[in-house]
């Protein structure tokens, strides 16, 4: 799950991660009364959406004057902002982070994420502030020095000040700059974040440290445990169809191809994927019904597939361990009968009461082209597809 | 000959007395799995599927004897399930489990460090020597008893290879499904090892998927130790950037974890790969073929 920069912000500020002073405002008028209300002759207007690369999009603006502050969340509010990471339709800016201007010295990153390799929670920092990390990271990894967190304690002081020491900060700051990591990596334990990120981490003309920005994702699978965390969710900023098969109980991502997936597993469905792509047709979606879907689930998924428009053939591909075939092909029918599928159907099932699955979609009377194994079942569901098109 | 379980494993159940539980110990039960014991909270001294239960996993093992332990635990706590078999000594626990926060599975490894218990998983299928043990949620009656060893991130697409192996007569020796989570207890070359050293182990098939780098490694593992071939199959390889396709580790980010990355370094390792999972099968028989080996594996 993602929150917003200012939310994030608050969670530094409570952290102990020093953080600007900032107003969130709603409308222009409010953006002006921030302006006022910070005092200082130069402020940010930054506007509030979950994708990264806002700057790139004008999405972030200095500004000098209440009227100037005014303008620019004019400018951005109910407008949809195209970063390289929003995709082309961009997402509609609902509020702007009014905040107060930094005399920056240098910029620094810092992140935390799970390295995989040894298990933990890894700090990073590196010189190179407001640059593509990862673009550092692939052209001069040597610029990125990492420390591991301890699970349980967090950043122990020797790291944090190895880091600062490392990062070059004058002497006067670097117990600034290690309490700064430590706390980022006390916050990271304690609210399950799966990313944290400050870019740019920067020193200012008075020596101290400031987070400019604030990214943090969180782990869905410890939400259960986080109600605070939940609360900071803004559903707006998520795709429909995949908010909606959450609720339903299953996993889909949206792709921009035009065969519609249904897939038991996740690995199957990423093969599934694969093969169709390889027998020259492109996926519209990633859709895993889990291993023990009911008929509900499954006409559940079949009415998010087909509220895609660009669909115009469904691949069903059943292997049933747990998943009973026999299961998938009830909802099919149940699925065929309160949603039109207008578009053709292929469906490949295998495993438990395959048979008796396969009967009852013969016997069904609905229009379905069966497939023998998986390559048999893209081949086809590209050619329904093409034909469709 | 197998790995990790045979016909002599005495399994216990945690959260044997939950639907999921239940379920799956019967089948393991029928499959021929000697089950000795039910480990549930407050169920102790009770009988379920014939197996007497118990309310510790400690009291289970100096009871039964068991040694191996299968949890169906729900995620907030089987983290606690695993730590609570490895303190009674069970030496291999199998964590079908799906959904574990990342944090407490890394708290979970810290504690296995001084520990000689083997974690499986968890969000696995579990692990299977045809014939003889049957210790999680895989139909048992797709597998065959043979000489290929099976290794994989993921579940349903275990199914689907060991599947096309028996079609084609390829019967497997054992089947371990590691998981698709970001922080897990055994890994590709920990299997690899043990396959590698198994005399009645011929070839291993390995399936992986995007995120992390554990088949890269893997690859590196199998170019300077295996001398046994090796087929796999990555899943993913159309998977955008950034999306976590469904398992909480298969997610390509920051540039790497990429299906085009593991898929060239295994090539380079000499894994026969198959291109889509509709050819895992088909590219295990032609790495046999190769080596000269097929009609052994086949027999």
């Amino acid at each position: 799950m993602k929150i917003h920069e200012y939310q994030a912000k608050e969670l530094f500020r409570q952290a102990g991660v020093p953080v600007p002073r900032g107003v969130l405002a709603v409308t222009p008028d409010e953006a002006a009364a921030a302006y006022a209300e910070l005092g200082g002759e130069l402020a940010v207007v930054k506007a509030q959406i979950h994708a990264g690369g806002r700057g790139k999009g004008g999405g972030v603006k200095l500004v000098r004057s209440a009227d100037e502050a005014r303008e620019a969340a004019a400018a951005m509010i109910g407008a949809p902002l195209i970063t390289p990471q929003t995709g082309p339709e961009g997402q509609v800016v609902k509020r702007v982070l009014v905040e107060a201007g930094t005399d920056i010295a240098h910029e620094y990153y810092a992140g935390i994420t799970v390295d995989r390799a040894c298990g933990r929670p890894t700090l990073m920092v590196s010189t190179e502030g407001g640059m593509d990390i990862e673009k550092v990271a692939a052209e001069t990894p040597e610029k990125i020095l990492t420390e591991a967190l301890d699970p349980e304690i967090g950043l122990r002081s020797y790291q944090a000040r190895r880091l600062a020491y490392s990062l070059g900060l004058p002497g006067g700051s670097i117990r600034a700059a290690a309490g700064v990591m430590q706390a980022m990596g006390r916050l990271f334990l304690a609210t399950d974040a799966s990313l944290m990120e400050i870019n740019p981490l920067v020193l200012d003309n008075a020596g101290e440290i400031i987070a400019l920005d604030a990214k943090m994702n969180f782990d869905d699978n410890a939400l259960f445990r986080h109600p605070e965390i939940v609360e900071l969710r803004d559903r707006d900023e998520e795709d429909a169809r995949e908010a909606e098969a959450e609720e339903a109980g299953l996993n889909y991502i949206a792709l921009d191809g035009s065969i519609g997936c249904m897939v038991n597993g996740a690995g199957l469905a990423m093969g599934t994927m694969d093969t169709i792509q390889l027998a020259g047709g492109k996926p519209a979606n990633f859709l895993d019904v889990g291993g023990g879907a009911t008929a509900e689930q499954v006409t559940a998924a079949f009415k998010i597939i087909l509220s895609d428009p660009h669909v115009e053939a469904i691949l069903v591909n059943i292997f049933g361990g747990i998943m009973k075939c026999d299961v998938i092909a009830e909802g099919i029918l149940a699925a065929a009968k309160e949603v039109d599928i207008s578009v053709p159907l292929v469906v490949r099932l295998e495993g438990t009461n395959v048979e008796r699955g396969r009967d009852l979609l013969e016997g069904s009377g609905i229009d379905i082209i069966t497939a023998s194994d998986l390559a048999d079942a893209a081949a086809k569901a590209v050619e329904a597809a093409g034909a469709e098109a | 000959m197998s790995i990790l379980v045979d016909k002599d494993t005495r399994v216990l159940t945690q959260g044997m007395t939950g639907k999921t539980g239940m379920f799956h110990t019967r089948q393991a039960i029928e499959y021929g799995t000697k089950v000795v014991a039910g480990v549930t909270p407050n169920k102790g001294g009770g009988t379920e599927l014939g197996v007497p239960l118990f309310d510790t996993v400690a009291e289970a093992v100096s009871e039964t004897g068991a040694n191996a332990s299968v949890i169906y635990v729900p995620p907030p706590f089987a983290a606690d399930a695993i730590l609570e078999a490895a303190g009674a000594g069970v030496p291999l626990v199998v964590c079908i489990t799906e959904g574990i926060p990342v944090v407490d599975m890394m708290r979970v490894m810290r504690e296995l460090e001084r520990s000689d218990t083997r974690l499986v998983g968890p969000n696995c299928p579990g692990v299977i020597t045809p014939g003889e043990c049957k210790i999680g949620i895989m139909p048992g009656y797709i597998h065959r008893h043979g000489k290929v060893g099976v290794l994989s991130r993921s579940g349903t697409l275990t199914y689907e290879a060991v599947w096309q192996l028996t079609t084609l007569g390829l019967g497997q020796s054992t089947c371990v499904g590691i998981g698709g989570d970001p922080v897990a207890g055994t890994d590709f070359i920990d299997v690899l090892a043990l396959f590698q050293a198994d005399p009645d182990t011929d070839a291993v098939v390995m399936i992986g998927e995007i995120g992390g780098t554990a088949e890269e490694q893997a690859a590196e593992y199998i170019r300077d130790h295996m001398t046994k071939p090796v087929a796999g199959f990555i899943a993913g390889i159309t998977a955008p950037p950034g999306k976590r396709m469904g398992h909480a580790g298969a997610i390509i980010s920051g540039g790497s974890g990429t299906a085009q990355d593991k898929i060239a370094a295994l090539v380079e390792a000499g894994v026969t790969m198959a291109e889509t999972p509709a050819g895992i099968g088909a590219a295990m028989a032609e790495a046999l073929q190769e080596a000269g080996m097929m009609a052994r594996a086949s027999e």
